[in-house]
């Protein structure tokens, strides 16, 4: 069996763990679903890696979808509707940031980006009237597909929507990268240069990557709204956008399970290092991350890929 | 001990993956048997600028639960505490919050310093059905806009901290005609501006605001704000900020002489008093989020108060501020519910939802005044307001004319929101401010 | 306009004033940062943890000093000395022990390094020194006020803000300038800022150059926290938002360039100064904004070489 294969067997086992793991203990699902969101927005900065760009400001579009919903919801309450419109506003602002920002590389790239989202974070302190500044806004009950969900059903509801997009996009990037869009990426980061011979251009290659990586932001945005049911600026502060750069190195960035896989382990970390210490959180996930930088560049898709490798030699 | 070691926490941690368990919102309705320990689980902020009212917060829970599992804990139940930190942002919260009650299987959670997670915690509070006391949050918006049959403030809100600074001011200092206002950048300073601005212009109407300043949270040069402020020449400067900003912004102002020009009103500055020592200099109004103070002039139990003190300090090496007088009160208020609770149901221990129904109208001591929870859930705390003064006993400024204001006066009744109510007061209420209180000493 | 100048003309010199003693500050801080990005390539989150150490070390320091009897002028070493242990201890081990592991990386692995420390750092200062405000005044008092006239009344200015900070500033503007331009080791510095391939090539032993930069940035860095320490309390945090600030500076400043940082903390300085005084809720956004523009005109940042494009 290919790796490629075994990705998506992989993926289907790591789905019923999550089901199962939701099931045996209720205040998993929530984090699961917050993880599962992440997951999809660090699947976006996980193409931009490929192209060797880093987006320190990805949370913008995260905020911009959760609060896509928390404006929209009180007069659209509906799950199936809001959902797009996140990520149709996301996916509109990408394309208007991404014109200006795909002109940079590297430094200036991470850089603008991290200063758009900081614009973007001030202005939801700022226009207090409006946003109610730091305390967020509440988001009122969404129906799903028509249904008033409450409570537990509703959790259940939105960690399945959560499921359903992770696995679409999940396979929507894998054969983004496959194609020649995805492998035009890689070449931005090796040598550029070398697409404009090609008659190919670099600028256009990096705009459709990131407006698709907005995307992905924006519906994660929504889900994570959905989720907490409560949305602040703090989720497009710089540290959030490190957050998701955090998990695509800690997940790797070999494969769209990459992202998933990250996520999952940096909730859990963090919520065993609260547990147990709870001032030193911050620490421990830092030492995490050092170590997997350290000790397994590939990050966690990059042990279990070369484990099956070995087993495959074996 | 009253508190886990990590070890076992984790064990308990890694057991509930394994473990089929029952939601949460079963417990509710389940014959409540009396459990071998009381679980509180409390959010409060250990990293970042807040943290200088988290970990004070957390100290003296820490203080207080020992203090309660000496005298035999509550009800005869031993307490014991999980923290959470509020740090990291919402989704973290509310992943804990679900954590902690449907994993550690928690009794009552005390939550937030934050308002936004206060906002946040109380629906969560409503869908889970677990009682939840606000300890420390400020906002008016969480009993004006929703009503809750499972979360309850124990202490006052933005409302009454800032109308009674208000009140003072215009008893105290009538003749102002002009004002300027520094505050941090987020929804507390605005609100609070925003709330002192309908009151005044109410209450004194003309009155010139010479600039409104929201420096970034967490600044830390404010140079260019006190220049301004110089130029301006305010007769009142307000600045409810906190922490780290408020002191920076004191100190800045001291060294240029701000202090001289114009007279600060500062409705947090209690907390930053010890800090700041010598360089605030006297006839300031400060005020302490409450009737909180080490050196109350008219303690409803001064023997309870210098205990907490004395305590506080000789186990922290600094004045108790603020926070740890909330969290007293949530203490208190918890104690006295489940003992109303535990009467209520003929001695026997009760479910969340008769604990839940112990807390409207529930009445409760601090060691400075009796409290009472409304029907509504909002805490009715008086608030004490004071000018600095400069006392050989302390190498910091105390409060000197103090005065208490009853929450009545300076909170609206059940039922009204906040700026609806400030715009039906007249002067009036100024002449019934009451009159400072002598200390006794 | 002129009418407008008029009016307003004394305020903008106020504003200006505030401007240049608060460009002092950011220019120390985004300097260390913009060399070490110019001659290593990573951008070192960890920076604002140097500040911030920087700033704890200077202040207790400071109050270990001022309790222990020394003259007031004392201080003004704890400051230094501050600076310099904490610079030379914390840099070169860094670099020898992680940076150094990791250069023939992605950069991307390198910033979440330095990222990682910058989350062991915060909790660590933390657990060092508590989470009250942390302070010492000394310096700024014994250095008292200058009175500015304004009309018809006078403003009074901390002397170690509006001249001392500037002072400093400068003096380590033009020393950084003559040592990059005048000695042997600072030419080498430059060169590997240019073009590293070229220079490893000539033979020049990047390995030391690195260690050199990385722990002179750190030394910049903890004394920029610690020439802070005095006028600002010292809360966890104080890290994270100094950096975010010098990021923009190195961006807006183009890669290496001190001159660039100088002038980028001047505009950003002023500008904010300048909001703050007119338009105060433009404050906030101002760093951003003048990065924004700047990069606009000139995609290769103020003082930016453009990188001849490899084929």
């Amino acid at each position: 069996m290919t790796l490629r294969r075994t990705e998506i067997l992989l993926a289907l086992l790591l789905a019923a763990a999550l089901i199962l793991a939701a099931l045996s203990t209720p205040w998993l699902r929530f984090v699961l679903t917050i993880a599962l969101a992440k997951g999809v927005a660090v699947l976006g900065i996980l193409l931009l890696l490929r192209a060797g760009q880093v987006s320190f400001g990805h949370a913008l579009y995260v905020a911009l979808g959760a609060y896509a919903v928390a404006f929209l919801a009180p007069s659209m309450p509906e799950a199936s509707l809001l959902l797009p419109a996140a990520a149709a506003l996301a996916g509109a602002v990408g394309l208007l940031v991404g014109l200006f920002v795909s002109r940079y590389r590297e430094i200036f790239f991470g850089m603008l980006n991290l200063a758009l989202s900081m614009v973007f974070y001030s202005v939801l302190e700022k226009l207090y009237h409006i946003t109610k500044g730091t305390d967020g806004i509440r988001v009122p009950a969404i129906t799903v597909l028509g249904q008033p969900l409450e409570g537990a059903t509703y959790g259940w509801a939105v960690f399945g929507i959560a499921l359903a997009l992770a696995f679409l996009f999940g396979l929507f990037v894998r054969a983004y990268l496959a194609s020649p869009m995805g492998q035009a990426l890689a070449a931005i980061k090796t040598r550029e240069t070398r697409l404009d011979f090609m008659g190919v251009s670099p600028r256009q290659i990096l705009l459709s990557a990131y407006v698709l990586s907005a995307v992905m932001a924006g519906c994660a945005g929504a889900l994570i709204a959905m989720a907490t049911r409560h949305v602040t600026p703090l989720l497009a502060y710089w540290t959030a956008s490190g957050e998701l750069v955090f998990i695509a190195v800690l997940g790797g960035a070999g494969g769209v399970l990459g992202p998933f896989l990250g996520a999952i382990t940096f909730e859990l970390v963090r919520v065993y290092a609260a547990a147990t210490v709870a001032d030193a959180w911050q620490m421990i996930l830092g030492t995490v991350l050092l170590l997997v930088i350290l000790f397994a560049r590939g990050g966690i898709w990059g042990l279990v890929a070369s484990w099956l490798g070995r087993r495959r030699a074996a | 001990m009253h508190e886990s070691s990590p070890l076992t926490r984790r064990g308990m941690l890694a057991a509930g993956f394994g473990s089929v368990l029952l939601p949460g919102s079963l417990s509710a309705q389940a014959p409540a048997q009396k459990p071998s320990e009381l679980k509180i689980g409390i959010t409060t902020f250990l990293s970042g600028p807040a943290s200088v009212f988290g970990v004070p917060g957390r100290n003296a829970a820490e203080m207080l639960a020992e203090e309660v599992n000496r005298e035999g804990g509550i009800g005869g139940v031993p307490v014991r505490l999980f923290f959470v930190d509020e740090g990291p942002g919402i989704d973290h919260l509310v992943g804990e919050f679900r954590r902690l009650v449907q994993n550690e299987r928690v009794d009552v959670m005390f939550a937030s310093i934050s308002s936004g997670s206060c906002l946040a915690c109380t629906p969560l509070a409503e869908e889970l059905r677990k009682v939840t006391v606000l300890w420390d949050c400020g906002s008016q918006r969480i009993f004006e806009e929703n009503s809750y049959k499972y979360a309850f403030r124990s202490q006052a809100n933005s409302t009454g901290e800032v109308m009674a600074a208000l009140l003072y001011l215009l008893k105290h200092k009538p003749d102002f005609r002009s004002i300027a206002v520094v505050n941090q950048d987020y929804a507390w300073g605005r609100d609070s501006w925003e709330i002192w601005k309908t009151g005044m212009d109410v209450l004194k109407p003309g009155v010139r605001v010479a600039a409104e300043l929201f420096p970034r949270f967490g600044a830390t040069d404010f140079s260019a704000e006190v220049t301004r402020l110089l130029a301006l020449r305010p007769d009142i400067i307000l600045n409810t900020s906190w922490g780290g900003d408020l002191d920076t912004f004191i100190r800045q102002a001291a060294e240029r002489r701000l202090f001289e020009r114009s007279t600060f009103v500062m409705p947090l500055a209690e907390s930053s008093l010890e800090r700041v020592g010598r360089l605030l200099p006297p006839g300031h109004i400060v005020g302490s989020r409450g009737d909180h103070w080490h050196q109350h002039p008219r303690p409803a139990n001064p023997q309870a108060l210098q205990r907490f003190v004395e305590n506080y300090r000789s186990r922290f090496n600094a004045y108790p501020i603020y926070p740890t007088y909330h969290m007293a009160q949530a203490f208190s208020a918890l104690r006295a519910a489940y003992a109303k609770a535990i009467a209520g149901n003929g001695g026997n221990w009760p479910s969340d939802l008769q604990l839940a129904g112990a807390f409207p109208g529930l009445e409760f001591d601090s060691p400075t005044a009796r409290l009472r929870i409304r029907e509504d859930g909002q805490g009715m705390e008086p608030q004490l307001i004071g000018t600095t003064v400069q006392d050989d006993r302390f190498p910091f400024p105390v409060m000197d004319r103090m005065v208490i204001f009853p929450p009545e006066m300076v909170m609206p009744p059940v039922g009204q929101k906040s700026l609806a109510w400030i715009r039906t007061l007249n002067a009036d209420v100024v002449s019934r401010v009451p009159d400072p209180v002598r200390p006794a000493g | 306009m002129g009418e407008w100048f008029e009016q307003n003309g004394a305020l903008l010199g106020l504003a200006l004033l505030d401007g240049i003693a608060s460009a002092a500050l950011i220019f120390m801080v985004a300097v260390g940062l913009n060399l070490v990005f110019g001659v290593l390539r990573v951008l070192n989150v960890a920076h604002g943890s140097f500040f911030a150490i920087g700033a704890y070390a200077a202040a207790s320091l400071g109050l270990f000093l001022a309790s222990a009897g020394l003259p007031a002028w004392a201080s003004l070493l704890a400051i230094l000395l501050a600076a310099v242990l904490t610079g030379l201890t914390l840099g070169p081990l860094i670099e020898r022990f992680l940076l150094r592991r990791i250069y023939a990386e992605e950069s991307v692995l390198q910033l979440l390094v330095t990222f990682a420390l910058f989350m062991i750092l915060e909790d660590a200062q933390k657990l060092l020194w508590g989470v009250q405000p942390v302070s010492f005044s000394g310096p700024v008092s014994m250095m008292g006020t200058v009175d500015v006239p304004f009309a018809g009344d006078v403003i009074p200015y901390n002397t170690y803000q509006v001249i001392l900070l500037p002072a400093i500033a400068l003096l380590t503007l033009v020393g950084l300038a003559l040592f990059l331009r005048r000695t042997l080791t600072g030419r080498v510095i430059v060169a590997v800022t240019l073009d590293r391939e070229a220079a490893t090539a000539m033979g020049i032993d990047a390995g030391r150059i690195y260690l050199l930069t990385f722990a002179f940035g750190a030394v910049l860095a903890a004394l920029g926290g610690a020439l802070s320490a005095p006028t600002a309390s010292l809360v966890p945090g104080v890290g994270a938002s100094t950096i975010v600030l010098s990021f923009a500076v190195v961006a807006t400043a183009g890669l290496g360039q001190i001159e660039g940082a100088a002038l980028t903390a001047l505009m950003i300085g002023i500008g904010r100064s300048v909001a703050v005084t007119f338009e105060p809720e433009l404050e906030v956004v101002v760093p951003y904004l003048i990065m924004v523009a700047v990069l606009l005109v000139r995609p290769q940042g103020l003082f930016g070489v453009p990188e001849t494009r490899r084929i």
